[in-house]
């Protein structure tokens, strides 16, 4: 079936849809990771985004049961150049198309995923709207200006949770709170308590990895109640939309940096950032992807990153923090760290899934920051 | 495929998006290419060019690489500035060297500094010709009719440059010229004449020369006919191949049913051309630059092994050291009449024989051969620079390449061989070309160039100790010439127990040693236990190579040098017996600066 993908600002393309009718929309980005589609479709940060992938080859090693960074897919819509339909891996339990299917998520191939790249490069990420049904670029045209912009968006309630749970046996596993809101901590690790904005399930195994024993709350969660569970230290999860939009959130953990040791990671880094004093701003194309390099400013060593975000943290000249990492293709920011409290965060993905792992000690040294702080 | 078919756009697009080339389809639908071309062109089903940025566009990138594929976009500006298309020789491959990748950077720069936009199209990543910086931009596309024509469609080049690629791009001269494309250089016609096997018999006895003689047959018994007629041994290979694939020497009747039972199909596609073979005589390689009127002969290059060693494979001297002034006058005048005949424009590469007083001419080629970087270095004449500058319209009177020779020196290319990668394989040379590299002594003489060039080549040639010899029958009547160089040099001499009997006769002093079936300890122990200097081995007809392989791989896995000709044999022990001193090495500019003084 012929599907038409048209931009807000009027370029169009040509794909056939491998998922049957549909018509969606929201903001065209496009991924660079050459593997990983599993992990971002089920990453809760591409709310509101259609991916463009852009390796030529998508789904050849189907999808498997282990490597979900969420219960379902988030991505608006999927276009690739070439969708493989029959997957050759032992592990994969289903192909990509039936798993977009299941899950109602429009797929879309034979586009010209470099010529969208390369529009997108040079005119930035846009709204679009993808169709099967309508054929008239001027009418999905129009559509597509009467989409929000990912500017001003709040999407966090869309995937953020909605009751504390715990991280069990490779699954979340829901749990409930004392009257006085106490939590029966099982000792398996420093009680950390995690905001789950739309978090990608790999931070929770690596947290665990890292000698914390995680419980997830939703985004409202106050500070009060924070320390009324009795944990040592708050970690700030990855999640979708505009992080200038979340003033409640941002007002929450000002109060918690006054004294709990906090981390977080991406959308969680951007909130770190609004609640120390500096602002966020939105990038032209946004950086997605599995190839990023960044350096690590108080090693001096690079690390290859994994990296989805659409906005970035601007210091400029905020008391007390420091840049620790900085992105060498556009030296913005990539990690924080404030001088004197115990305070640290990274804009991409240290838990990779998917990408390399070069990041992973970076749980390591969050552990080591809040075990100094808390004496643990 | 029907005409007609409202489906047919659609399919054919499709066809095109994976990758089936006019040609396959063609094929597939048994129809002509021209016609699936015409169709295409007809539905507007053209390529379109995309950046090679190793980046998927997520960058703004400045290479300027192109590479073809039927998309939606296109990311190439077609610029309006004059123009030449260079086409290069594709992968690398055995009998199509990296030499000719030397060729088309020259090309490249003479273009350039001509103020010509330089295109070059060659499919091969590891050349120096595809570096970004090397042409002013780069189609990295296959070097076949339907993609060349592509980028000649979409730029308009005012000519393609088809003779510095090798016999690849050359192959498509013709083609492109029936298209209407203009070809810079020696005419398709003449590429043709010299390409030919007919009308190449008609030019030379147009020309008054001599061809060795020959026939072609389509069966065994043509083919034994002709060998009788023209006397065995012959050479005997399949037209229309490269680097002379499934060419063999034959020395009997029964050796050519052998060759045709193993190597020719029932009913060939194209006869199989069968030679005189020219037994012991010498090879000359010669490389020509013309304008269409005057002819500079850049260099007659002396090959070291005789007739019958494929030219790639053969060492070869610069400036020659054991023919008369007279071949060489000679061969000048007859390289100068071909090229002449031919009005060859740019660059053409003839091989001759000379056998006693006669001067045969084996092959004609209009196009740089894989000689051109080796002529150009050792006489200081950038020949395929000075060709395409000629191509350009200049003349040799203009270009004075006389004024720019260098001299002075002598210099020997010896090729690389592969052998010691491949476990197993036997390492004797015959018309079948196995060199994968090529490396340059230069020397005050003959004796230090060859030691260097052998050393490069990964023999350090010995000083002292034990040369092993075993010969077969045909070189049996010289043998004992080469020993005696060698025993003149204070080398011990062991031989296998034929090969001393000649010795003996011949006066010399030998140690007979087991050959391999005869029981232990036997040469291939001696060898492993580093008892041999260096050994002497040759082989030709099937079961004397079978019998003595053991010998020659033995030599290889131990790293002993060896000689696989009596004529490699004997430049070692001439070049040795000078007692050069070949540590000592010198700059390329500092021979060049030599001669330069002296010419003061």
């Amino acid at each position: 079936m012929k599907a038409v993908l048209v931009l807000e600002d009027g370029f169009a393309l040509e794909g056939q849809s491998f998922t049957g009718d549909f018509e969606t929309g929201g903001e065209v980005i496009f991924t660079t990771g050459m593997t990983g589609y599993q992990e971002v479709l089920t990453d809760p940060s591409y709310t509101g985004q259609m991916v463009c992938m852009t390796y030529p080859l998508m789904g050849n090693y189907g999808i498997t049961a282990e490597d979900m960074e969420s219960a379902g897919i988030h991505a608006e819509a999927f276009l690739v150049k070439e969708c493989c339909k029959e997957p050759s891996n032992w592990r994969s339990v289903m192909s990509l198309p039936d798993f977009l299917m299941k899950h109602g998520t429009p797929g879309v191939e034979g586009l010209d995923t470099r010529a969208l790249t390369r529009h997108l490069r040079l005119n930035g990420a846009m709204r679009g709207i993808i169709s099967t049904r309508e054929k008239d670029r001027e009418a999905l045209r129009e559509k597509a200006l009467g989409l929000p912009t990912m500017k001003g968006r709040n999407l966090v309630p869309r995937v953020a949770a909605t009751g504390p749970y715990a991280w069990h046996d490779n699954a979340p596993r829901p749990v409930s709170l004392g009257p006085d809101g106490s939590y029966a901590w099982r000792g398996t690790g420093l009680p950390l308590v995690v905001y789950d904005y739309g978090i990608k399930w790999n931070i929770l195994r690596h947290l665990v990895a890292a000698g914390f024993e995680p419980l997830a709350v939703p985004p409202g969660f106050t500070a009060q109640a924070v320390r009324a569970t009795g944990a040592r230290a708050v970690f700030l999860s990855n999640g979708p939309g505009d992080p200038a939009t979340l003033g409640e959130e941002i007002a929450i953990v000002r109060e918690l940096c006054r004294d709990m040791p906090v981390t977080g990671i991406c959308l969680g880094h951007q909130i770190i950032g609004h609640a120390l004093g500096a602002h966020t701003e939105k990038l032209k194309f946004g950086h997605h992807g599995c190839n990023h390099p960044v350096k690590d400013l108080t090693t001096g060593k690079i690390e290859i990153s994994s990296q989805n975000h659409g906005f970035h943290v601007v210091l400029d000249g905020v008391a007390d923090v420091e840049a620790t990492h900085v992105n060498l293709n556009d030296h913005t920011l990539e990690g924080l760290r404030h001088t004197k409290l115990p305070i640290m965060s990274l804009q991409y993905h240290p838990e990779a899934a998917a990408g390399p792992r070069d990041g992973n000690h970076l749980f390591h040294r969050f552990r080591e920051m809040i075990g100094r702080a808390t004496g643990n | 495929m029907t005409p007609g078919n409202p489906e047919l756009a659609e399919i054919l697009r499709i066809a095109k998006e994976y990758g089936f080339s006019d040609r396959q389809l063609a094929e597939m639908w048994k129809r002509p290419e021209a016609d699936i071309r015409r169709l295409r062109k007809d539905f507007g089903i053209l390529p379109t060019y995309y950046l090679v940025d190793t980046c998927a566009a997520e960058f703004e990138a400045y290479t300027p690489y192109f590479y073809s594929t039927y998309e939606t976009g296109d990311e190439m500006q077609v610029s309006d500035r004059r123009k030449v298309l260079i086409l290069g020789g594709g992968p690398n491959r055995i009998g199509q060297g990296i030499e000719f990748d030397y060729c088309c950077c020259h090309a490249s720069f003479a273009l350039r500094d001509a103020g010509i936009m330089a295109i070059m199209v060659n499919s091969n990543p590891e050349t120096v010709s595809t570096d970004y910086d090397t042409s002013d931009r780069l189609y990295f596309e296959p070097l076949t009719f339907e993609d060349v024509m592509n980028i000649v469609e979409k730029e308009k080049p005012e000519g393609v440059i088809v003779q510095f690629g090798g016999q690849t791009p050359l192959n498509l001269a013709v083609p492109l010229m029936r298209a209407g494309v203009p070809i810079l250089g020696t005419s398709p016609d003449a590429i043709d004449r010299a390409e030919d096997r007919e009308r190449f018999q008609a030019l030379i006895e147009k020309l008054g020369l001599l061809q060795p003689p020959n026939g072609t047959a389509m069966d065994l018994e043509q083919a034994l006919e002709v060998a009788e007629r023209i006397t065995y041994p012959v050479v005997v290979r399949p037209s229309y191949v490269l680097g002379g694939r499934a060419m063999a020497v034959v020395y009997d009747a029964a050796e050519l049913t052998d060759y045709f039972r193993e190597q020719v199909p029932e009913k060939p596609e194209h006869p199989i051309l069968i030679d005189k073979f020219l037994e012991h005589a010498i090879e000359v390689d010669v490389d020509a630059l013309s304008d269409g009127n005057e002819v500079y002969v850049a260099g007659i290059m002396e090959h070291i092994e005789e007739a019958g060693i494929h030219s790639g494979d053969s060492a070869c001297v610069l400036p020659s050291f054991s023919l008369s002034y007279d071949h060489v006058a000679n061969i000048a005048a007859q390289a100068e009449a071909l090229a002449r005949e031919l009005k060859v424009v740019g660059l053409m590469n003839i091989q001759f024989a000379i056998k006693g007083d006669d001067i045969y001419i084996l092959e004609v080629n209009p196009r740089a051969s894989r000689t051109a970087p080796f002529v150009s270095k050792a006489t200081g004449v950038p020949l395929p620079y000075l060709a395409t500058q000629v191509m350009l319209g200049k003349t040799l009177d203009e270009l004075d390449p006389w004024s720019l020779r260098r001299g002075g020196f002598t210099c020997v290319k010896e090729a690389v061989m592969p052998f010691q990668r491949f476990p197993g394989v036997d390492i004797i040379l015959g018309p079948e070309m196995h060199s994968t590299g090529e490396v340059m002594g230069m020397g005050a003489d003959f004796a230090e160039a060859f030691l260097k060039s052998q050393i490069a080549a990964g023999q350090r040639p010995p000083r002292s100790g034990k040369v092993f010899l075993s010969v077969n029958d045909r070189d049996k009547p010289y043998v004992a010439d080469v020993a005696r160089l060698f025993a003149d040099l204070g080398f011990d001499l062991l031989a296998t127990r034929g090969t001393a009997k000649v010795l003996r006769e011949g006066g010399l002093e030998v140690e007979e040693v087991r050959k391999v079936y005869e029981g232990r300890p036997n040469i291939v122990d001696l060898i492993i236990n580093h008892e041999i200097a260096l050994v002497i081995n040759t082989a030709s007809g099937k079961n004397t190579a079978r019998d003595s392989k053991a010998i020659r791989r033995a030599a290889l896995t131990w790293k002993v040098p060896y000689c696989t000709t009596l004529a490699a044999a004997r430049a070692t022990a001439t070049a040795l017996a000078a007692g050069r001193d070949v540590d000592h090495v010198e700059t390329l500019q500092e021979y060049y600066a030599r001669d330069a003084r002296g010419q003061e």
